[in-house]
């Protein structure tokens, strides 16, 4: 076992309807961002993505984009796959491969394309991080398994509608900075609560949008690289529970992401009230606010909260998805983690411009598969 | 035809759908009066299967509800006919899927039977054999329709949805009711009938009436009644098929039974026509009233043409099995009254694209 | 849906079987090859008890592919009257629908494999009407 891996670069692409590119077009433009930052080849390559076998037909895609990219020699490939959460477990193998001493260097890519089918087959494509068998063949679409959730939290905490609203709000008003962003419009929470109801309480501004994006970021051994400013992958961890939601404990919070972070805290050495700013997977408001609670910023019931009193602002207690989140800066699913990622990295670095927060030295970032089955959390570290 | 071992009735179930079409709206869409039907037909309204039901999960319910008032194991169930002539599929039998949901099977007879609206007696006639021959214990006749009549077609008034299915085994007192005697009576009358590929039943308007119903119905009646050495006055209820609410009046008044006898098996008017169902579903609310000692006339009608007559005498069992599940009345008393528009998307007048991967 | 697959599950669609674990008595839907709380490949089938309670519930407005008929539709999550709770969707609804709220399973049409495909039959939840 070695040191923790250092991140020798990174890379990210806009977030939209990428028309004229392709998934290696996109891995191409993020992985060479990454490549020409960190002067270095990666020796392997993980790939992070949920549904380009079901959309495109590619399977085996690991080599298939690296192969149609041609950004660096073809390299041992692996595409690893867990539902929303695939990104961070691609980030995740990929920590794994360089502590271990496997690799030297590794690259870490999320890549998804998700506006080119009609929105039912994307939507049914996504419905398969869900139990194909005994939720997604009933009829139950994703976001319909994050509504029982948010019903249960509402009713179990009396959290008013409003406040989740604002979740929203303030994660328009940050992606107004982000030029990678996919909206960059703000919302106010009125928008919010007469948007079209999708599964009831969700409506479609409680939901991030679906899109196109690749994120890359370039792991070493720290010495392989060089620079001013290092930042350490100090530590990740993963957590689970189970596939549906009938068969969880409680439908108000999601142990998973507990499990993960317990990890990822204790292998970084870190407590969670050393963190100045978190990334959070919040596909659907309701999971921001579950998150908070779940990675131990709050207690139970009040993470809702602690949005409305302001606290995740830039500025405030513990800024909360500065550049946007999945809500506003997207959420191209197998990708989404490795955005996370980069973007704590690029916080910690100092290269977040105007979404830059005042402190940044210990930052973490949560990903979340399927309706709560599987957490990726990964604390990263200014170094030197 | 009398068997040579007793054979009585253990259970009966019904499944009636909540969705109600009334004949007036169907008037107002095609521009009728509704008058026409509602006195002409005696029909007020019609019970429509929901989206999700088809002759299958209509069987399905009646059944567990028929084997809820038997007080035995599907297991026991040698034989399971489901009369019908909507079966989801042209070609793989309706029986086997009822078979599987209500836990029937593997060892046992299972089929499905078309006889226009008789299929689900032809069933019973069936069960009652192989009962009687000593082949199987307990076996289940169902008769389930999800009838359709063509857009602004006269049929399309009373063409409605329900299943009912009745339970036999050896006779015994601890039963519901015990067979006096059947009788089956058949011939080619083309009143009414439907193509392969085409959509919805033809019909022959009056040619339905007296060469066919009545014929049949009177016809299978009398010989049933002259077998046995009974008369209408010995009934105290008697159940005709119902494809109106007119003809089984007229039947009963032409065999002489006095129209209060026809009164609880009488379902026509507030359901419409549920085809296989319709026969035994009127015997089912009879059931759900009758008293020990009490004599049941069935007879039932399918076009193209036949009838099945049954004679019934209650049993003191009946008391203890009424209560063990839903009532025909309980069925009816759900009514939820639902547009043409709705009724089109129900039952697939509208072409929806996508289907499940 | 391959055929296969859907056979294969027709004990836990058509008639809500789990499993009973032989060595530590847990109730598992759906059923599974070995026991999740205790991991003893010693698990039998049997059959859920028919009626429940709602524990939540969203109407769902937006559909899968396939779903399009029934929208709209509620998504529930019920526990059994045995404790084992297990996801469905409601049919029948014609009122209010509360956590809490008894329900019965019965047996529906799920979906179409188009027009040629095999029909998906499955469980479906109904809110018991008060009497029965």
């Amino acid at each position: 076992m070695t040191d923790n891996p250092v991140v020798a670069g990174t890379g990210l692409t806009k977030i939209g309807r990428r028309w004229e590119d392709s998934l290696s077009d996109l891995f191409a433009e993020a992985s060479r961002q990454a490549i020409e930052e960190a002067g270095i080849q990666p020796q392997a390559v993980f790939v992070g993505n949920m549904v380009a076998g079901e959309l495109d037909g590619q399977e085996h895609l690991g080599l298939a984009l690296e192969d149609g990219a041609g950004v660096f020699p073809l390299v041992p490939a692996f595409k690893v796959e867990s539902a929303c959460s695939s990104g961070g477990s691609a980030l995740f193998a990929g920590y794994m491969a360089v502590k271990s001493g496997v690799y030297d260097s590794v690259l870490v890519a999320g890549v998804e394309k998700l506006s080119e089918e009609p929105s039912d087959n994307v939507t049914s494509a996504l419905a398969e991080a869900a139990d194909a068998d005994f939720e997604s063949y009933y009829g139950a679409s994703f976001t319909s398994l994050n509504a029982l959730l948010m019903r249960s939290y509402m009713k179990e905490y009396n959290v008013p509608r409003d406040w989740l609203s604002e979740i929203a709000v303030l994660m328009h008003k940050n992606a107004v900075d982000n030029p990678y962003a996919q909206l960059r419009k703000p919302i106010t929470v009125d928008d919010v609560n007469r948007s079209r109801v999708i599964a009831d309480p969700i409506r479609l501004l409680d939901c991030s949008p679906t899109g196109d994006g690749a994120a890359a970021i370039l792991l070493a051994r720290p010495e392989l690289v060089k620079g001013d400013v290092q930042v350490e992958l100090a530590g990740m961890g993963v957590g689970v529970d189970t596939i549906a939601v009938n068969g969880r404990s409680s439908l108000s919070d999601v142990p998973a992401t507990a499990k993960a972070a317990r990890v990822a805290f204790s292998a970084a050495g870190v407590d969670v009230n050393d963190l100045n700013l978190i990334e959070v997977h919040d596909a659907f408001t309701i999971m921001a606010a579950l998150a908070l609670e779940d990675l131990g910023v709050v207690s139970k019931g009040e993470g809702a909260k602690f949005f409305h009193e302001g606290n995740a602002e830039r500025d405030g207690k513990l800024p909360v998805n500065p550049e946007g989140g999945l809500k506003a800066r997207g959420h191209p699913v197998g990708a989404t983690g490795v955005y996370a990622a980069v973007e704590v990295v690029r916080q910690i670095q100092g290269k977040a411009g105007k979404m830059q927060v005042p402190r940044a030295e210990i930052g973490a970032f949560h990903n979340l598969g399927g309706s709560g089955s599987h957490a990726v959390v990964g604390v990263f570290k200014r170094k030197r | 035809m009398k068997p040579r071992s007793a054979v009585s009735i253990y259970g009966w179930g019904s499944y009636i759908p909540p969705y109600r079409l009334t004949v007036a709206e169907i008037s107002r869409v095609w521009g009728r009066d509704p008058v026409q039907y509602e006195e002409e037909l005696n029909v007020k309204e019609k019970a429509v299967a929901g989206p999700d039901e088809d002759s299958a999960t209509m069987a399905v319910e009646a059944g567990r509800n028929a084997l809820n008032r038997s007080g035995i194991s599907p297991k026991e169930i040698g034989a399971l006919y489901v009369g019908t002539e909507s079966p989801p599929y042209a070609v793989k039998p309706t029986a086997t899927t009822v078979a599987e949901a209500l836990g029937v099977g593997p060892f046992s007879v299972a089929a499905d039977l078309e006889f226009a609206c008789k299929a689900g007696t032809e069933g019973l006639q069936a069960s009652i054999a192989l009962v009687a021959s000593g082949m199987i214990r307990y076996g289940m006749a169902i008769g389930s329709d999800t009838a359709q009549g063509g857009p602004g077609d006269h049929l399309e008034y009373t063409a409605a949805s329900g299943a009912t299915a009745i339970i036999v085994g050896p006779g015994s007192k601890e039963a519901a009711a015990t067979l006096e005697g059947s009788i089956s009576f058949v011939s080619d009358t083309p009143d009414f009938w439907r193509r392969y590929g085409a959509r919805y039943p033809s019909h022959g308007e009056g040619f339905t009436g007296e060469p066919a119903y009545f014929k049949h119905v009177e016809g299978a009646t009398r010989a049933l009644m002259e077998e046995l050495g009974l008369k209408p006055s010995d009934f105290d209820y008697v159940v005709f098929h119902q494809p109106n609410g007119r003809f089984p009046l007229t039947a009963a008044r032409d065999l002489g039974f006095s129209p209060s006898a026809l009164k609880a098996g009488l379902l026509s008017p507030v359901i419409g026509n549920t085809y296989a169902a319709a026969s035994i579903t009127g015997f089912s609310a009879v059931l759900d009233v009758a008293r020990a000692g009490q004599r049941i006339l069935v007879t039932s009608f399918g076009s193209g043409a036949g009838s099945d007559s049954f004679s019934f005498v209650v049993e003191e069992g009946i008391e203890a099995r009424r209560d063990k599940a839903k009532r025909v009345m309980d069925y009816l008393s759900r009514r939820v009254e639902i547009d043409y528009a709705l009724y089109l998307k129900f039952r697939g007048g509208i072409r929806l694209g996508g289907g499940a991967k | 849906m391959t055929v296969p697959r859907y056979w294969r599950n027709i004990g836990a669609y058509y008639r809500l079987e789990g499993i009973k674990c032989k060595n530590c008595g847990s109730l598992t839907f759906p059923p599974r090859n070995s026991c999740p709380k205790c991991h003893s490949k010693d698990v039998e089938t049997v059959q859920l008890p028919r009626r429940g309670r709602i524990v939540s519930f969203s109407l769902l407005r937006s559909p899968p592919k396939g779903f399009e008929a029934y929208v709209p539709y509620y998504v529930v999550v019920v526990e059994l009257e045995n404790g084992v709770r297990v996801f469905g969707t409601l049919t029948d609804v014609f009122g209010e629908v509360k956590e809490g709220m008894e329900v019965e399973a019965v047996f529906r049409k799920i979906s179409e494999d188009g027009e040629e495909g095999l029909i998906h039959y499955g469980t479906k939840f109904r809110p018991v009407a008060r009497g029965c």
